[in-house]
Order: C-alpha cells, then structure tokens, then sequence
C-alpha cells in the first residue's frame, strides 16, 4: 500500500516540473525499491498512476465544465462525450505506471533481490 | 514464487528472470517512445493526455481575478482592462507601449493562429504537417509571397512611426512566447507535435501578403484568352462587356471628377497575346468574398451626426477572423477590429471618425508569356533584347523528411509560376508565364492604419489613404463634424483599357504595367447629395472614369439593395443599419423569376416539379432558414447557368473557359430572349428558353430530391445552406457546424455555405460615439475557453454587442471584468 501511495504522491510531484514521463520513472523506482510480487507491482504502478491523471483531469473537468472534454473526446474518438478522454487518460496513465512498476519488479528480481534468494538456496538441506 | 520454480535447473530460471528484467523494460521504454511523439496526423498520445501538460492544461473557466505581469518590455506600467467579451482595453503611455501590448495579448489569445497564417503564406505548412502541403507551399512560394514579404518589410523599416509599432508588436509577441511552457501552448501545437517560433517583423508583412492572398488574387486573364480564342473579338466583348447590364456603382453616377487626368498608356496594336491552347487550374476568386459598407449622413441620420456600418465577408473560419481591442495612448483612442500579426486596429473608430473597409476587386494579377533565349533560361526577350532571368531558392522544410529545395526564376515582371520540366501543381499547366502582382510591390500598408487610427477629420483620412497598396479596399469614411465619404482605394496600376483582361505578351513594353494612377485621383466622393455612401464589391464608377481599374466587379444585386434601403432611410438610428447588414432579400430573384417562370412548361412537370414551381411562385423572395424558395432558386439557376452555357464554353481538363455574367445571361432573356446560346450545339434539335428553363428546373428538383428526399422540410435554406465554421486546421470538432443563419450569396447578408460576415460593426458619430459589433466566434482562439464561441449566437440571430468605448483606465462600468498591469 505504501508503494501506491508513494507512486501517486511521488508522481504527482515530479509532473508538476519534469515531463509527463517522469510518472513512469517514478512508479519504475518505487517499484525498483520495494515490491512484492509482478501483479502486485503492476498494479500499484497502474493504480497510483490512473489515480493522479484521472484525479487531476477530474479536477479540470470540474472546473472549467465539459464542453471542452466533449469537443476533445469528438476530436479524438469521434464521439462528443466527456467519459472517453476521461477514460482514456486514465487507462493510459494507468499503463504506463502498470508497465514501468512491473519492470522496477523485474529488474529487482532480476538483480536486488538475487542476492537474498541465493542466499536462502544455500541455507536449504 | 520462488519455490515454484525450484524443479527447473536454475539457469533457466535466472535465463527467464534476466529476458524479463530485459524486454519488459525495453517494452516500456519503447511504449512511451512511441507516445511521445506524433505519427503522421496521429497525436502524440502521451504528452496530449497527461493532465498536467496535455489537452486538459487548455480547459479554461472565466477568469476575474487581477494579474500585475513583469515582462521587462514596457517604457512604463500599463493598463489593461478585460470586459466581458475578454476584450482587451489598453491604457499605454506611449506608442511603443501600446503596440507592445498588443502584441502580447494578442498572442496570448491567438498564437497559434498567428503563426499558422503567416507559415502558410511562407510556405511553410510542410513543415507542420509534412508532404501533403508540399504542392500548396510550392504554389505560394513561386506566386513570390516571400519576395513581397521581404519588399514589404523594408517599406515598414523605412519609416519610423510604421518600424516602431512592427518591431514592438513582435517584442510584445515573444514576451508571450519566451515565458510559455509547453504545458501553455495552444491546443493545436499539442495537436500537430511543435513548438511557437519567435515572431519577426517580417511575419507581420507575411500576415499582409496572406490577406492580398485572399483578396487580390482574382484572375480570369487564362480563361478570357481561351474564351477569345474559341469565339472571337466580337462575342468575347458582347458576351464579356467591360460594364454590367444593371448596375449602380460605389462612386454615384454623375459624380465629377475633380482631377486633370495624367495620360493613359494607349492600347498597343495587337493588344492580345497570342497564345496557344492553354490551360491552368488558377484557382478562381470566390465571388461569396466581398463585403459591405456604407454610411448615411446628417440629413438621413435621428441624432444629425453620421452612422457608419461595415461587414467584411470572408471564409469564417475558428480562431476567428478579427480580434477586438481598444488601444488607448495621450495621443490616440481607437476602438475596433484588429487582426492577429497586425499592429493597429483596421477597421474601427475613434472619438472623432469611423472607417470601414470593402474589396475592390481591382485588376492586380496579370499574367506575361516569356520567350526564354535557349532551354538554360539564362535570359528572357524584352524591349528587342536579352534580359537577364534571375533565380531565387525556396528551401521547403518537410515533417520527417529531408528539405525540398524549389528553384524559381523571376523576369522583371514576376516569377515564372510553372516551368517546363517541372511538375506542376495542376495538370496542364502553362509553361513559362511570369506572374505579375500588386503583392509583389513595395508598400507600407501599416502607415495606413496607423494614421486612421489617429485621423480627426476627412483630410487625415484622405492623408492616410495614399500610403495603402494592397489589397485594395474601399474605405468608407464618417466623422464627428458630419462628412462622411467613400474612396476605393489602393495601388492601381496606370493601364490601357482591358489591359490584363486577357494574357500579356512578356516581350513587349507596352505590355508591360506603366506606373500608376495617382493616388489622389483614385475615386473618391464626399458628402453626395444622395445623403449617403455604400459599397458592396460592385463596379467602383461608372464608365465616365477615366481609368481602367477592372472588367469585372461583385455583381451589383448587394449594392443595389443596399441603395434601394438606404435612399429610402430617414431619421437613422444604429438599429436600422443593423437590420439593413440582416437584410434577406434576394434582388437576383426578384429580378429573374418574373422573367424565367412564365417560360416553365409546368405541362412538363411531375407533380413533384409542379410544386417546386408553386413554391417559387409564392415565394417573397426572402433568404430566411425556413424557405423553402431559395435552396430551389438556387440549384435552379445553378443549373440553368450550365444549361445555356456549357456547350458553347465548356470547362475541361484540356480547355478552361468560363461562362458569361449572370447578369449578361439573365439581359439576354429579357432583351434577346431567341438568341441563338439557348440552343445546345451537342444535339440536334433547337432548343429554346423555354426548354433549357424547364429541362434544368427538373434537373434542380430531381437533384435537390436525391441530396435531400422528398420536397419538404429537409429542404428548407438553412439546412440546405448548413453555414460551416470551419477551425483553420480543418478539425470538425473544433468547428461550428450547421449554423442556422438565413441569407446567401448575392444578398446583404452574405452568409454562404462556407463565407459570411466575418464582423459586424454600427458606428453611430456624436459627442460620445455609440458602437456596436459582433464576429461569429469569440475573443479567445483556445477551443478550451469559454470565450472561444460565445459571440456565435449574437452573430446568428442579427444582434450586436454594445462595444464598451472607455476614456480612461479610472471609467467605471459593470461590463469591466478585470485589470492586468504589464511593467
């Protein structure tokens, strides 16, 4: 759970300067740092990161009014509804996190983690 | 996990662990390469729909709070008061100050635009959206837009009042621009996947050069020459006469000429250049663009002062066309129409006069044939020698391609448009004619502008009117100590009549423009004892002028009835001119249906077609949305035009011709209603009137009932017509589509399927003037904003906008909604 909302806090921080990748990078390193298992990972890389581009775009949505994310969803998906670009975000955000939490948990396993699972290989009869 | 792979020899494992560890984060970086940039006309999805920088970053609400802006540019703090249309009303201490804010609040409202404008008129949109500009940007780029752009910028250098308010204009602009971050920019940069430039002086002539694109392009001379070819001197000049059946001229009739004429080119022997059978796709001027403008004086007038109104039509288009702004210095207090790339306000008023401007339409593209001496085109045959070709590169940028480079030769009259060897933007395409164009010539339009925006009386607006060139507009002019007048006006080349009617010989002199007609002896008229000036693209004068300006104008219905309303006008208040700019009435049919339904064969008809006809017989000849009469009217005449003239003067890929006015076409029914064009030559039976007027009213309904079913409501105008207000980057989402609006072509209210009144202004002189104004669109060129649209409706039902016209930046009033100070 702290991994989630490290990803969304982290993440939220880092895009209000670095480019709108540096989500990826985040949930990459929290993931890196401590993860449990691949779908766990995943996840709480997809979660954290659908959470704060679906929040924010919420946010905007709400503040603004929906004409825009109407004309935005006609203009993308030809259809003049707001829960598409809506969606959209999310689920792209979402994966982007999803993945680059997943490769943090890969590469962890691949490397971090080897260490302590030789270790316990040894200590088996 | 683990454990569950304890079975398996541990290599494998470790093989697995480290392909994963691998791919899976290649995969990823992969992934959001591939969003992160833009494929083809496929967005970059990532960056667009991130919340923090992409498309969400471009919703706006209504912004009332206060902003104090260090931008490091001004002389001294100035004032900025936003009302509730977003317009900008700026209070500057000096000029340097004011164009600077202009500049920036301009940009900050329409960047994108600006720059998309002025790249298109350099030909520069490969660069933005790759090769399927190329051809577009090669064709403004061998008409030599960058040739005039450059002679144009250094006419504006020369002189310092028209230098300083360039070179501020873009120091406010790259104010905006130097502190915008990406997650700033306007939607369409995010879009097509590119960043603003920093603006230069010359993009503002660029702006120039795009606006003569649009309105001093006209050119028939291709077609008349094939329409000479194929039927001689005698028909061309009685079918094609240099003055229409009907009409009644911006200049009245009988209006003295206050000059002594400089003398006239004569008409050289052999004027016409003998051509062989040619063709060219030139892209033909849209009659729906013209405009309106006309002014009543104090005798016509409730309150004694003048009232003046204008309405440019142009293609609408999102952002829109005009952006409103009122610019405030010690020396200046001008309220009206700007447009972004240009510095001062074009058509507006201050506290003493108001101007307006229409298209003239003059002759100012002609086309020379060129002998070249051998096929290296070194040097061209002029005046009985060998002159030398020069040549100008056009390097093209192309979106993920590497540059085109484009070799254009230029004699002294123009650059050579299409050469042999070379593949041309159209499919025949004549080899080796120069273009001649006023765009081409130095001028300092801006000067013109300038002074208007500071006149005080009838002298400064004639002062101020001998700087334009181009593109040529009447002005129409009133002020505060009750003239008003009307002048169309620009560089006219001094020329023998008809002289570019047709194609010129490129190696004769007298071919060649000879100077031009004085600027004070263009046509003007003031205070006429009709009591009131107009224009609507129709003939400038009557034949008694001693110039030839054009063959063609506008056809004269718009400003016939604009000079039936107005003569018969009294005691004018704002409103009335108001309705005048709605005005319905389609003088074209109220002229020709009595004509033309008397010869229908209604025996002929289905009973479909019967009630076609009926409609029209009870039609009152108005453009309104529910009528029914004018989609039939229309498609009819459509028709009918093609009826009687297709044969004789076909348009094909390997000829062009064009059809007689009409004008000319509709005198022929009334005054030779036997004569022999009614015949279809391709078949073998005489037809008459009578038979081509009903074989195309049964073609028009039969063609009306596929389009729209059955005759009924889907018929009626304003669905028919579905007015489009089309985003510059042809993005259906971010246009206004089927707009309800009545009117047409030909009719006061201009509002066509595609062009319209771009901005509707009423200007009511006095102690105080009283203003009011409209565009279909809205202040902010952001789809994102609220003010994005939000005048469309006002546009659509007729109303206009009371225009807030402060005297100091301490005014109070319930419409100011903000204040911005940039230091």
């Amino acid at each position: 759970m702290i991994q989630l909302l490290l990803i969304a806090i982290l993440g939220l921080l880092a895009q209000l300067i670095l480019p709108w990748w540096s989500l990826a990078l985040v949930a990459f390193l929290v993931c890196l740092w401590r993860s449990q298992s691949a779908s766990q990972a995943f996840l709480y890389g997809f979660l954290g990161a659908a959470l704060v581009w679906l929040g924010y775009a919420l946010l905007i949505y709400l503040r603004t009014g929906g004409d825009f994310t109407g004309r935005m969803g006609e203009l993308l998906f030809k259809v003049n509804n707001a829960a598409l670009p809506m969606l959209a975000t999310a689920l792209l955000g979402g994966l982007v996190g999803g993945l680059s939490g997943l490769s943090g948990f890969f590469i962890r396993q691949a490397f971090g983690n080897q260490v302590a699972s030789h270790a316990a290989g040894h200590t088996r009869p | 996990m683990v454990n569950l792979h304890t079975e398996r020899p541990a290599s494998i494992y470790f093989l697995m662990r480290y392909a994963k560890a691998i791919l899976l984060p290649a995969f990823t970086l992969l992934l959001i390469w591939a969003l992160n940039r833009s494929w083809g006309s496929i967005p970059a999805f990532g960056p667009l729909l991130s919340p923090f920088v992409g498309f969400w970053q471009n919703a706006e609400s209504v912004n009332t709070s206060d902003e104090e802006i260090t931008l490091n540019g001004t002389q001294a703090p100035v004032t900025v008061i936003i009302d509730d249309k977003a317009v900008p009303h700026v209070f500057a201490q000096n000029d340097h100050d004011v164009y600077f804010a202009q500049g920036y609040l301009t940009a900050r409202d329409r960047l994108w635009q600006m720059e998309f404008q002025t790249h298109a008129a350099a030909g520069r949109v490969s660069e933005l959206v790759g090769e399927r500009a190329l051809e577009l940007d090669r064709y403004n780029r061998r008409l030599g837009m960058g040739f005039g752009a450059e002679k144009s910028v250094k006419a504006m250098m020369d002189d310092p009042r028209s230098r300083e308010s360039v070179e501020a204009y873009t120091a406010g602009v790259n104010a905006w621009i130097s502190q915008l971050k990406p997650a700033q920019y306007p939607l369409e940069y995010k879009l097509l996947g590119y960043a603003p430039e920093p603006w230069q002086p010359i993009k503002c002539a660029y702006f120039l050069k795009y606006m003569s694109g649009v309105l001093a392009l006209g050119a028939d001379d291709l077609n008349m020459s094939n329409v000479l070819q194929k039927a001689g001197p005698a028909v061309t000049a009685n079918l094609f006469p240099d003055y229409p059946f009907r009409e009644d001229p911006i200049i009245p009739v009988g209006t003295k000429w206050d000059f002594k004429p400089v003398k006239i080119p004569a008409v050289p022997p052999a004027s016409v250049s003998a051509v062989g059978s040619l063709s060219m796709n030139w892209a033909e001027h849209d009659p729906a663009i013209g405009s309106n403008n006309w002014a009543v004086g104090p005798q016509k007038s409730a309150t004694g002062y003048p009232i003046l109104a204008n309405d440019p039509h142009l293609t609408l288009s999102l952002p829109s066309i005009w952006y409103q702004m009122q610019l405030v210095t010690p020396t200046m207090n001008v309220y009206g129409a700007t447009m972004p790339g240009a510095p001062g306000v074009i058509i507006g008023f201050n506290k003493q006069v108001a101007w307006g401007v229409t298209n003239v339409g003059a002759d100012v593209l002609d086309f020379y044939q060129i002998k070249f001496r051998d096929n290296r085109h070194l040097d061209y045959w002029h005046d009985n020698r060998w002159k030398p070709v020069t040549r100008r590169i056009e390097r093209i940028k192309i979106k993920g391609q590497p540059d085109k480079v484009d070799t254009v030769l230029y004699t002294h009259h123009g650059p050579i448009m299409y050469m042999e060897g070379q593949k041309p933007f159209a499919r025949n395409v004549p080899v080796g004619y120069a273009a001649r164009w006023i765009g081409h010539e130095e001028s300092n339009d801006f000067l013109t502008y300038y002074l208007l925006d500071r006149a005080a009386n009838h002298a400064d607006y004639r002062k101020a009117l001998s700087y334009y060139g181009a593109p040529a507009q009447n002005f129409v002019f009133a002020d505060v100590a009750k003239d008003i007048a009307i002048s169309p006006n620009g560089r006219f080349p001094l020329k023998w009549k008809d002289q570019g009617k047709f194609l010129l010989d490129g190696t004769n002199p007298a071919h060649d423009w000879q100077g031009w007609i004085p600027a004070e002896q263009n046509p003007h008229v003031k205070n006429p004892p009709r009591g009131f000036v107009s224009s609507a693209n129709q003939s400038s004068t009557d034949t008694t002028y001693p110039y030839y300006i054009n063959w063609q104008f506008a056809p004269a219905e718009r400003g016939t009835r604009i000079n039936q309303r107005l003569t018969a006008m009294q005691q004018a208040t704002p409103d009335s001119l108001r309705m005048l700019q709605n005005d319905n009435l389609n003088l074209r049919a109220q002229q020709a249906l009595p004509i033309f339904l008397p010869y229908v064969r209604v025996e002929k008809l289905t009973a479909e077609q019967k009630k076609a006809v009926d409609i029209l017989k009870k039609w009152r000849y108005n453009h309104d949305i529910a009528e029914i009469g004018p989609t039939l009217f229309t498609e009819w005449m459509r028709q009918y035009m093609d009826g009687v003239w297709r044969d004789d003067f076909p348009n094909t890929d390997s000829t062009t011709l064009r059809y007689p006015s009409f004008d000319r076409t509709l005198q022929m029914a009334e005054q030779e209603p036997t004569a022999h064009w009614f015949d279809d030559v391709t078949t073998t039976a005489p037809e008459t009137i009578g038979d081509v007027l009903t074989q195309t009213l049964k073609l028009a309904v039969d063609s009306l009932a596929r389009q729209h079913g059955p005759l009924g409501e889907s018929w009626q105008w304003g669905k028919h017509k579905a007015t489009r207000i089309a985003h510059l980057a042809r993005l259906d989402a971010l246009s206004a589509l089927n707009v309800q609006i009545g009117g047409g072509a030909g009719i006061v209210n201009a509002t066509t399927e595609r062009t319209g009144p771009s901005w509707r202004m009423v200007v009511a002189l006095g102690p105080q003037p009283k203003a009011y104004g409209v565009y279909p669109g809205g202040q902010s060129g952001n789809p994102g904003s609220p003010y994005y649209l939000n005048m469309l409706e006002t546009w659509r039902t007729g109303q206009l906008n009371e225009l807030l016209y402060l005297q100091s930046a301490q005014d109070k009033n319930p419409a100011i909604k903000r204040r911005i100070i940039l230091k």
